[in-house]
């Protein structure tokens, strides 16, 4: 099967009816292994155990972006290429990473109370995650308002690769203003500053909700295409009842 | 495995995430019942997709 073929439907679902299971296992042993390995993470010498909030507010934290990244590839996927499945990759992603999103920021906010004093500070990094989930929230709303997916398509797009200005905003608010959040300490120049005992765990969580994520996206893709499938049936079978 | 004083905040944290992963599991396998049982309604009530394929073909 190529690449190609999966612009097909029908070809794309019995592809995920093979690859899911196995996807799910994946999923499920890895992020068994992440959690146990978060819970045996030695304490961190100012934090102490708070910083296993750390294996699971970061991974959240990355994947929000991430699904937003996917998101706009199937916006242009939409509007340059118009690929027949882009749109229900862009619809189907945008609850999946509204919830990575919901969890990053109040996982982070129940991390920032003992480390900082405080649940929320309007800082650039806190506002523009904040925002990136109200926009998520407004796409899933464009989605429901229109009723023609491939109308909705377009607009959705739109709006998709605009919110991506926000992506760079959210990485580098931390460099460009002062922030109470800390700055880079895994994905920067000069290599990792987190000793192998944090690195590890936390590298197995982030893979470990990244196959959650490939998981439920596909899941949630073929849901969309039988809903797209159950909607066309409808209006056949209304259109033989005017006939 | 002690947590120290702010153990409340770690375990809230772990259980939320679990939450929240389990609602949208639960949702998407739900979601994918109530489609196809659709689907199948549609079909039996004589409604059928142009290429002939029905529910029963999508696993």
């Amino acid at each position: 099967m190529t690449l190609i073929d999966l612009a097909n439907p029908t070809k794309f679902l019995s592809l995920t009816a093979r690859v899911l299971p196995w996807l799910a296992g994946a999923t499920s042993i890895l992020l068994l292994i992440g959690f146990y390995q978060a819970a045996m993470a030695p304490d961190d010498y100012q934090q102490g155990a708070t910083v296993k909030i750390m294996f699971i507010h970061v991974p959240n934290a990355w994947l929000s972006m991430f699904v937003w990244g996917v998101m706009s590839l199937a916006a242009l996927g939409t509007l340059v290429w118009r690929h027949p499945l882009a749109d229900v990759a862009a619809k189907a992603a945008a609850p999946i990473g509204a919830a990575f999103t919901f969890l990053a920021l109040v996982t982070g906010s129940l991390w920032g109370r003992p480390m900082w004093g405080t649940y929320w500070e309007w800082d650039a990094r806190l506002t523009s995650v904040l925002i990136l989930f109200l926009m998520y929230l407004g796409l899933i709303a464009l989605w429901r308002a229109v009723d023609d997916p491939s109308r909705a398509a377009r607009a959705a797009a739109i709006l998709t690769l605009v919110g991506a200005l926000n992506l760079p905003i959210i990485k580098f608010s931390v460099d460009w203003w002062n922030t109470l959040h800390q700055p880079a300490s895994v994905m920067r120049m000069g290599g990792s500053s987190l000793d192998s005992a944090f690195l590890i765990p936390l590298l197995v969580m982030a893979v470990g909700f990244s196959l959650l994520f490939i998981t439920l996206h596909l899941a949630a893709m073929r849901n969309e295409i039988l809903r797209r499938r159950v909607r066309s049936l409808q209006m056949m079978q209304a259109s033989q009842q005017a006939a | 495995m002690p947590l120290g004083p702010y153990a409340s905040f770690i375990v809230t944290s772990y259980t939320l995430v679990v939450a929240v992963v389990l609602i949208l599991i639960v949702w998407i396998a739900v979601d994918y019942r109530r489609q196809k049982a659709r689907l199948r309604e549609l079909e039996a009530s004589g409604v059928v997709r142009r290429s002939g394929r029905s529910a029963a073909d999508i696993r």
